[in-house]
């Protein structure tokens, strides 16, 4: 227990001890195991965009991002995230609030409830809208009659949207919020806080890297959802194509170049979303809690 | 408060110092039923007034049965391919030390970040039959793009990161005091790493394929434009309700999609016995 060696774990010097670890062919068979798995599966993926993107050049790179229906498509996929995102921040910071701080019969089917959409197919989670408000449901008709379009247009692809990134911000708030207790707004609550007092200036500061981390998360999966949002769209040029329709769009018209050059801008989103994930890890770890793996 | 609670009989909730329970409660149960339950009871309804004899003669139909399979069948190949390398990874991402460590740890999430779509024509591309990684296996025959294979290798990167991010944590928690107690009894460390820690780390690896799994079976966009869509041969469970809804087959679209998520929940009913099981043993 006295030496430091064996007592502590430290990261550096755990190979040093030959009883815990595999021998070096060992070790260097995993390794390599792994190494040639995810360049495989990671990165040549990642590599390919970029190397179609620009297989033409830079010129025709900026050519094909610079097309009237390929500004259309980032628009309306700006426009989606910035409604998606905040709608579904405000749901988990309430829900993370009753859930944490409260004890109320049936928390724990509210708590699975709120991880539902994430069982369900994106496909799905589009049909259900279309049985909703298409055609052929209840609903339609008396839409039509009064000139309400959702389906084939914005607020059905911001609904598929919402569906899908539902659980995003909750999850990330309500353990890390269970985990801190209600001790902090008790006392503030004590020394003459309003309750909206209690929650900017001690909930919020104490929260905020958890929800910057699952913001991140929800705008990432908003941005880049596939299966639910071409279920509802229709597909119109223009009009209702997200970034990742636009890609397929080209991509089936043997647009190589344009269909890689949108992606390329998507899979930038995700590299920009792995860095800023990974650093909110490194530096606030313990104030985004448990929230590893999803 | 727990005597509180028994000497006022039943109540709803335990009394609380803190504000906002009314509203924040009132508004996630009014979100979530608009936004999750309405939607999905919409679904529930329209197949159950399909009718039981039809509802069964289009979720029997025999293309959709393919389809089913093929969904089920692809994500399951794929759930133990990613369950024997995605292991491998996070045992060398917790216990080995190279430079480089923490790009390649945050890689490992990728899938989660890039959009299908975009990965779904990446891996085409690679894989398609003049493909950096599709001409190798083309030369012994093996059509990789454009087939099951093809679906198998699509959701094999979908479901990498439930793997990892399932088993990593266990093997970072492995206490190092067992390890040596095996080794100083004169355990080889091939003993070790199968006697001692390898059931340990079961349950983690048995959720992380059953979650890749579930990923597998609804997954649309990476697999369509990779799987050649040919009917009973490639064409998956999601691409058929896409398909009958373009055939404004609304039915067979409810029936097929009442059978998925029939599937999915029962998956999502095993894997939280799994875990709280885990939970209890080895918690």
């Amino acid at each position: 227990m006295a030496d430091p060696h064996i007592e502590t774990y430290d990261p550096e010097h755990e190979a040093t001890s030959a009883a815990i670890t595999e021998s070096r062919p060992a070790r260097a068979v995993l390794m390599a195991i792994a190494f040639v798995f995810l360049a495989l599966f990671l990165v040549l993926p990642l590599v390919i965009v970029f190397s179609q993107a620009f297989a033409k050049g830079a010129a025709t790179y900026l050519t094909s991002l610079s097309d009237g229906d390929t500004l259309s498509a980032i628009k309306l996929t700006l426009i989606v995230a910035a409604i998606s995102v905040p709608l579904n921040l405000v749901f988990g910071v309430a829900a993370a609030w009753a859930i944490a701080k409260f004890e109320f019969k049936g928390k724990a089917f509210l708590t699975t409830l709120v991880d539902l959409p994430f069982s369900v197919s994106p496909v799905i989670s589009g049909l259900v809208y279309v049985l909703l408000f298409g055609a052929q449901s209840v609903l339609g008709p008396w839409l039509k009659a009064h000139g309400i379009e959702i389906l084939f247009a914005v607020p059905g692809i911001v609904l598929a949207t919402v569906f899908v990134t539902f659980p995003f911000v909750a999850r990330e708030l309500i353990p890390l919020m269970q985990e801190q207790g209600t001790g902090d707004e008790e006392a503030a609550l004590s020394l003459g806080a309003s309750g909206w007092q209690a929650f900017w200036y001690v909930t919020l500061p104490n929260i905020k890297w958890g929800l910057l981390y699952g913001v991140l998360l929800c705008n990432a999966r908003a941005m880049g959802e596939f299966g639910a949002v071409s279920v509802v769209s229709g597909h119109i040029r223009g009009q209702t194509n997200t970034m990742p329709l636009h890609v397929e769009i080209l991509y089936n018209e043997y647009n190589a170049v344009g269909a890689f050059a949108v992606a390329s801008l998507l899979a930038g989103l995700a590299l920009v979303t792995l860095v800023l994930k990974t650093v909110l890890e490194m530096r606030y770890g313990a104030e985004i809690a448990a929230t590893r793996g999803h | 408060m727990s005597n509180a609670t028994t000497r006022t009989g039943w109540r709803f909730r335990q009394p609380s110092v803190i504000p906002g329970f009314g509203l924040t409660l009132g508004f996630s149960l009014a979100y979530l039923t608009l936004i999750i339950l309405i939607p999905l009871s919409g679904l529930a309804w329209r197949s159950a007034a399909l009718g039981w004899a039809d509802f069964w003669r289009i979720a029997l139909d025999r293309r959709t049965l393919h389809a089913l399979e093929i969904s089920f069948g692809t994500a399951l190949i794929a759930a133990a391919v990613n369950v024997v390398f995605g292991t491998v990874v996070a045992w060398v991402l917790v216990r080995y030390r190279f430079p480089g460590r923490r790009i390649v740890d945050a890689m490992v999430d990728l899938p989660f970040a890039l959009p299908t779509a975009v990965a779904g024509i990446a891996l085409t591309t690679l894989y398609a039959p003049n493909g950096w990684l599709g001409k190798p296996p083309m030369a012994l025959g093996i059509k990789v793009a454009y087939s099951p294979l093809g679906i198998v290798m699509a959701l094999i990167f979908i479901g990498l990161p439930f793997v990892v991010r399932t088993v990593q944590p266990i093997i970072e928690e492995i206490d190092k005091e067992v390890e040596e107690a095996a080794a100083t009894l004169g355990a080889s460390r091939f003993q070790t790493i199968t006697r001692v820690l390898a059931p340990g780390l079961l349950p983690a690896v048995v959720t992380g394929f059953a979650l890749s799994f579930a990923r597998g079976v609804g997954e649309y966009g990476s697999v369509i434009f990779i799987a050649g869509n040919l009917p009973n041969v490639s064409e998956i469970a999601p691409l058929l309700i896409v398909i009958r809804l373009e055939e404004y087959n609304y039915a067979a679209a409810t029936a097929i999609a009442a059978v998925m998520l029939a599937l999915s929940f029962l998956m999502l009913f095993v894997i939280n016995l799994l875990q709280s099981w885990s939970r209890k043993r080895y918690g």
